[in-house]
């Protein structure tokens, strides 16, 4: 399972864009994962509540998580977590 | 600019700016820090022999943080744990920093943070973590306190010179508030403070208080959503002091750091009218404690039809004091004279939503 970031995020990812992930079977742990090795990167995706920023978007193969079962969104083998900031601001 | 004497930070809806000086009349801007990012928030700590700039950073889409640089702005550091989170229990998410506060010089590493939602911060290691103060955070009053335009937040914080105990902070809306015991507890402070949008028009809190800031004898002086008061007893009673000012609403509440009875506000004609009477922005000072105000627009320009925000101002530390101040149109001005004539440092910037100054040496 691959979670892919966006570009502007890989300076609080190590310069990552990409990770593999075994052993995680939601979106929540997958962020979870990552997130312990990249605190500053964790807190841009989620506030302190655990809940997704609000225009932060997250697809599982395409499917925006927030219309199927949200942080608890089932993942698996060969699967592709993607994290898109969505649009905002004026 | 090598070895400036003065530094202006410029927070705006899209970056950040610094503007350096010699003598304050000449100033070099930087290029933007932060593109695209909101800068509600800065502190410059010139405490413990050295310049910190502490700075509230909020993206619209991946929240807010703080970091901190030690070089003027040549690298920016932003520690691992956030510098202010609320805890899991708490059920609550920081969502921007409006006030960035070094104490004074006797407590160093002090520094006080203002947050939406309304809540109070404190760190006593330079502004790299902060603790969330319990006693307002579970105030009794809490449930009443509203969001004005901009968001519910305590926007100001002022800790007594003298006293370490006490502490007076505002929020919009709520009024202003009162710690003796260094922020175990917190009393209403805003009787005489009117509130025309409530049905009690001088109510003990809910007031829409703007801005508060006390002199060196510790005085308070508070713009208010309509209404310009002081208080010579500690926020125990607020008396009007609009009288001989053009238009008693506005933003700005500023104070001088060594002269008691000098503050500086910024008039804008009413809340339904939110621009400079006549379309002409001046800056009025009281040197008697607001007995009487002076107004000074040299080298402001004729028409401006943009507001200067609450924490869009800013006072420094020289002799004499200088005074600064941005407009929601970009527009940043200096005065090296305490307020009487300003030069524009820059223009035709994002929102100017905050500027701190100090002078360096």
């Amino acid at each position: 399972m691959t979670l892919v970031l966006p570009t502007v995020l890989a300076e609080v990812a190590g310069g990552r864009t990409e990770f593999a992930l075994t052993g995680v079977s939601s979106v929540r742990a997958a962020l979870d994962n990552v997130g312990e090795s990249y605190p500053i990167l964790a807190r841009r995706l989620r506030d302190e509540r655990g809940q997704l920023r609000r225009y932060v978007n997250v697809y599982v193969d395409g499917d925006d998580v927030r219309r199927r079962e949200g942080l608890d969104t089932a993942v698996g083998e060969g699967q592709e977590i993607l994290v898109i900031q969505s649009v905002a601001g004026g | 600019m090598d070895n400036p004497r003065y530094l202006l930070a410029i927070g705006t809806k899209k970056g950040l700016w610094l503007a350096t000086s010699r003598d304050r009349r000449e100033w070099e801007l930087s290029d933007p820090q932060f593109l695209m990012q909101e800068i509600p928030s800065i502190g410059i700590d010139t405490r413990e022999g050295r310049t910190r700039l502490l700075v509230g950073v909020r993206s619209e889409h991946f929240g807010p943080t703080v970091v901190h640089s030690d070089d003027l702005g040549q690298t920016w550091t932003e520690p691992e744990r956030a510098s202010i989170a609320f805890a899991e229990g708490d059920d609550a998410a920081v969502e921007r920093i409006w006030q960035i506060l070094p104490d004074t010089e006797d407590r160093p590493g002090v520094v006080w943070a203002g947050v939406q939602p309304i809540s109070v911060w404190k760190s006593t290691d330079g502004g790299e973590s902060f603790e969330l103060n319990r006693a307002l955070w579970e105030h009794p009053d809490k449930g009443d306190w509203g969001a004005g335009y901009g968001g519910a937040a305590a926007h100001s914080i002022v800790p007594d010179r003298k006293d370490a105990e006490l502490v007076h902070i505002a929020m919009s809306t709520g009024g202003v508030y009162r710690s003796r015991d260094g922020g175990e507890s917190w009393e209403r402070a805003s009787k005489g403070i009117s509130a025309y949008f409530l049905p009690d028009p001088e109510p003990e809190m809910g007031q829409c208080v703007h801005k508060i800031a006390a002199d060196v004898d510790g005085r308070l002086y508070a713009q208010n959503h309509r209404g310009v008061f002081r208080s010579d007893d500690q926020g125990e009673r607020w008396v009007s002091i609009a009288e001989g000012l053009p238009a008693d609403f506005g933003f700005v509440m500023l104070t001088h750091p060594r002269r008691a009875g000098t503050a500086w506000v910024i008039p804008l004609v009413s809340d339904y009218e939110r621009i400079a009477p006549d379309g002409h922005l001046a800056v009025h000072r009281t040197d008697d404690a607001g007995e009487t105000w002076k107004k000074f627009d040299g080298g402001l320009p004729e028409r401006d039809f943009n507001v200067v925000l609450r924490d869009a101002a800013a006072v420094d530390g020289g002799d004499p004091v200088g005074v600064y101040f941005g407009t929601r149109g970009g527009s940043v001005y200096a005065s090296g004279d305490e307020g009487e004539s300003f030069v524009e440092v820059a223009s035709r910037l994002p929102d100017v939503l905050c500027v701190r100054a100090a002078e360096l040496w």
